[in-house]
C-alpha cells in the first residue's frame, strides 16, 4: 500500500514535469494563437508568417541582448532580455508594418478572398526565414542570463523532505507573469477603450463598422502592431525558457494554429484557453509516467515500461490530431468563433 | 427646397443599369417613403444616395451641397445615419456597446443621445448589457435603428426597417419613426409594406423599373387607383 508521503511525492514529480513545463509553455502558444486569431479575426485571412514573426522578434531581442551584455547593461538577477523586449517589440512592429504596406494592403484593397492573402503570408514566412537566418543563423542561440532557479530541486526537498523535488526555472515564472499581464491589457483595450472596440466591431461587421466610421486604415494598423508585440513577447519567452532556433519557431505555427482553432478562432479567450489545451495535452501525452505509478502502485503492480503513451518525437502530431478532430467535430471551436 | 435631392439617378452594379433616371426628393424633417415592386430598384436607390453605388449620370445633392463625389464615411460626418436591411446590428457586442459604435465618431458627451434612445426604445434599457445577436428580430431593429440615432443624424435612411418582424412589432416601429421625424430629423425608408408606409409618409415615391412611376404625398398615392391596384392589393 503506497503511503500519504508516496502520494504527494508522486504528484510532486507530476508538477516538476508536467504541470509547470505545460503552464509555461501553455503560456507562450497562448500569446502566439492570440496574435493568429486577431490577425483572423480582423482582417480575415490565417496568417502563416506569424511563427516566423515571432523568430523575427526574438532576433532582434537577442541582438538586443547580446549588445546591452557588450555594454555591461544587465538587471541582476532578471534576463537581460526583459530589458532588450521593449525595443524588439517597436522594431517588429514597424516590421510587420512594413510587410502590410508592402504585401498585405494591395490584396486587402484589391478585396481578394482569404486564400490568396494566406497564401501571400506563405510568401511573407519564407521571407522573414531567410532574413532571420540572413543575420542570426540558423544556429541555436542561448540568450538567457541572470538567475536561472527559483527553487531548484535539490533546494525543494531538501525544504520538504520529500525525495521528488519541484524546480522553478525563473524564465518559467517569468513566462507566467508577462503572460497574464499582456493578456491582461489585451483584454483591457479590447473591452474598455474606444479603440479596442471599434477593433471587435470591425472584426464583426465590417460594413456597419465602416458606415459608424470607423477608419479601417487605423484598425488594420493597430492591428498588426499588437500581433507584432504578441509575436515578440511569445518568441522572446519561448526562447528564454528553452532555446532560439529559427526551425523550431517555424515548426511552433501548428501547436499555435491548433490553439486558435481549438479555441475558436477570432475568440481571444479562445486563444488563451487553447493555448493551455495544447500544450497540456502535448505534455501529458508524451510524459513517461513510470515512476509515478511506481509511487502509486503497490511494488506487484508496479509498471516495466515507460508508460508512454506516445514518444516525444510525436508532440507535433498531438496538436494534428487535435486540429483534425475539433475541425470535424466542432469547427467553430470551444468559444464559437468564425468557422474556417 | 429640398433638403436632400438624388436627379435623374442612372447606375448599377455592372452590366444592366438598374437605376435609369430616377429621382428622389427629401423635404427637411419630414418622411419620404420609397415602394415598388421586387427589383424596382427601390435599395438601389437608397444605396446610391449613400454612395454605396458609383452613378453614372445624375447627382446628389444634400442641403444644397452636391456630395456624387463624397466616400460614404465621408458622408456620415454630414449627418447622413444608414441602417441596413441585414446584418445591421454587432452579434458578438452588447446592445450598450453596439449604441456607443454609432457614436464612434463623436467626442461629445453621448450620455443625452443615449438616453433620447433608451427613451425611444426602452427595452433596450432593460437588455443594455446583452449581446445584441441574442435579441429578437424586432428588438434588434430597434438596436440597428438605435445605433444610427446614436450618430446624432440630419437624416436617417432605414431599408425596409419591418422585414421579418411581426405586425405589432411593425407598428410600434412605424410609430417610433414618426417619433424620430418629429426630433426634426428628415427620414427616408425603403419599404415593402407599402400601406402602412405611406400612411405615415409625407412623401411617396413608387419605383419601377428603376424609374419614378408615381409621385406624390402619401395619402395621395393612397387613395390612388393605379397605386391601389398594382401595389397595396387591391
Amino acid at each position: 500500500m503506497s503511503t500519504l508521503v508516496d502520494i504527494i511525492n508522486a504528484f510532486a514529480l507530476l508538477s516538476n514535469f508536467v504541470l509547470v513545463p505545460a503552464i509555461s509553455y501553455g503560456s507562450q502558444l497562448a500569446l502566439g494563437a492570440l496574435g493568429v486569431t486577431l490577425i483572423f479575426g480582423i482582417l480575415r485571412f490565417a496568417n502563416f508568417a506569424h511563427g516566423d514573426l515571432m523568430a523575427f522578434g526574438t532576433m532582434i531581442t537577442i541582438l538586443f541582448t547580446w549588445w546591452f551584455q557588450s555594454l555591461n547593461i544587465n538587471l541582476g538577477f532578471l534576463p537581460t532580455a526583459i530589458l532588450a523586449l521593449p525595443f524588439a517589440i517597436i522594431l517588429t512592429s514597424m516590421f510587420a508594418i512594413i510587410i502590410e504596406k508592402s504585401v498585405f494592403r494591395f490584396y486587402r484593397l484589391n478585396k481578394s478572398p482569404p486564400v490568396i492573402l494566406l497564401i501571400a503570408s506563405i510568401g511573407v514566412m519564407f521571407m522573414i526565414n531567410a532574413i532571420v537566418r540572413f543575420i542570426i543563423g540558423p544556429n541555436d542561440q542561448r540568450f538567457f542570463d541572470g538567475e536561472k532557479f527559483i527553487i531548484r530541486a535539490g533546494e525543494f526537498k531538501e525544504i520538504t523532505g520529500l525525495s521528488e523535488g519541484i524546480a522553478i526555472k525563473s524564465t518559467q515564472v517569468i513566462t507566467l507573469i508577462v503572460t497574464l499581464v499582456a493578456v491582461m491589457l489585451l483584454f483591457y483595450f479590447l473591452n474598455r477603450t474606444k479603440t479596442g472596440k471599434a477593433m471587435r466591431a470591425f472584426s464583426d461587421n465590417e460594413d456597419l463598422a465602416l458606415l459608424s466610421g470607423v477608419n479601417p486604415d487605423r484598425i488594420v494598423l493597430i492591428t498588426w502592431i499588437i500581433a507584432a508585440t504578441l509575436a515578440t513577447i511569445a518568441g522572446t519567452l519561448y526562447g528564454l525558457d528553452k532555446s532560439f532556433k529559427p526551425f523550431t519557431y517555424f515548426m511552433l505555427l501548428l501547436p499555435i494554429f491548433a490553439s486558435a482553432i481549438l479555441g475558436g478562432i477570432g475568440s481571444p479567450i479562445g486563444a488563451v484557453v487553447g493555448g493551455y489545451i495544447i500544450a497540456f495535452s502535448e505534455i501529458m501525452l508524451t510524459y513517461a509516467y513510470k515512476k509515478f505509478f511506481i509511487y502509486l502502485l503497490p511494488d506487484s503492480l508496479s509498471p516495466t515500461g515507460l508508460v508512454q503513451l506516445l514518444s516525444t518525437d510525436y508532440k507535433f502530431a498531438i496538436s494534428f490530431l487535435i486540429l483534425v478532430i475539433v475541425l470535424v467535430l466542432r469547427p467553430s471551436g470551444i468559444f464559437k468563433g468564425k468557422t474556417l | 427646397m429640398s433638403y436632400l435631392y438624388g436627379k435623374n439617378m442612372v447606375g448599377g452594379y455592372g452590366g444592366a443599369d438598374i437605376l435609369n433616371g430616377c429621382s428622389i426628393k427629401v423635404n427637411r424633417g419630414e418622411i419620404a417613403v420609397i415602394v415598388g415592386p421586387n427589383g424596382a430598384g427601390k435599395s438601389t436607390a437608397m444605396k446610391a444616395i449613400l454612395g454605396l453605388l458609383k452613378l453614372k449620370e445624375g447627382k446628389i445633392e444634400l442641403n444644397g451641397q452636391d456630395i456624387t463625389k463624397i466616400s460614404p464615411q465621408e458622408r456620415v460626418k454630414y449627418g447622413m445615419a444608414f441602417v441596413p436591411q441585414t446584418n445591421n446590428v454587432f452579434n458578438s457586442m452588447t446592445v450598450r456597446e453596439n449604441l456607443e459604435m454609432g457614436a464612434h465618431l463623436r467626442e461629445d458627451n453621448i450620455l443625452n443621445t443615449l438616453n433620447q434612445v433608451f427613451k425611444l426604445f426602452p427595452v433596450l434599457k432593460d437588455k443594455e448589457k446583452q449581446l445584441a445577436g441574442e435579441l429578437s428580430g424586432g428588438q434588434r431593429q430597434q438596436v440597428a435603428v438605435g445605433r444610427a440615432m446614436m450618430t446624432n443624424p440630419d437624416f436617417l435612411l432605414l431599408d425596409e426597417p419591418t422585414a421579418g418582424v411581426s405586425p405589432i412589432v411593425m407598428n410600434e416601429l412605424f410609430e417610433r419613426i414618426l417619433e424620430i421625424k418629429n426630433t426634426g430629423v428628415s427620414i427616408l425608408i425603403v419599404e415593402q409594406n407599402a400601406r402602412q408606409a405611406l400612411s405615415i409618409a409625407d412623401q411617396g415615391f413608387v419605383l419601377v423599373n428603376g424609374t419614378n412611376k408615381i409621385s406624390g404625398t402619401g395619402s395621395e398615392l393612397l387613395s390612388n387607383e393605379n397605386v391601389r391596384r398594382s401595389f397595396l392589393g387591391g
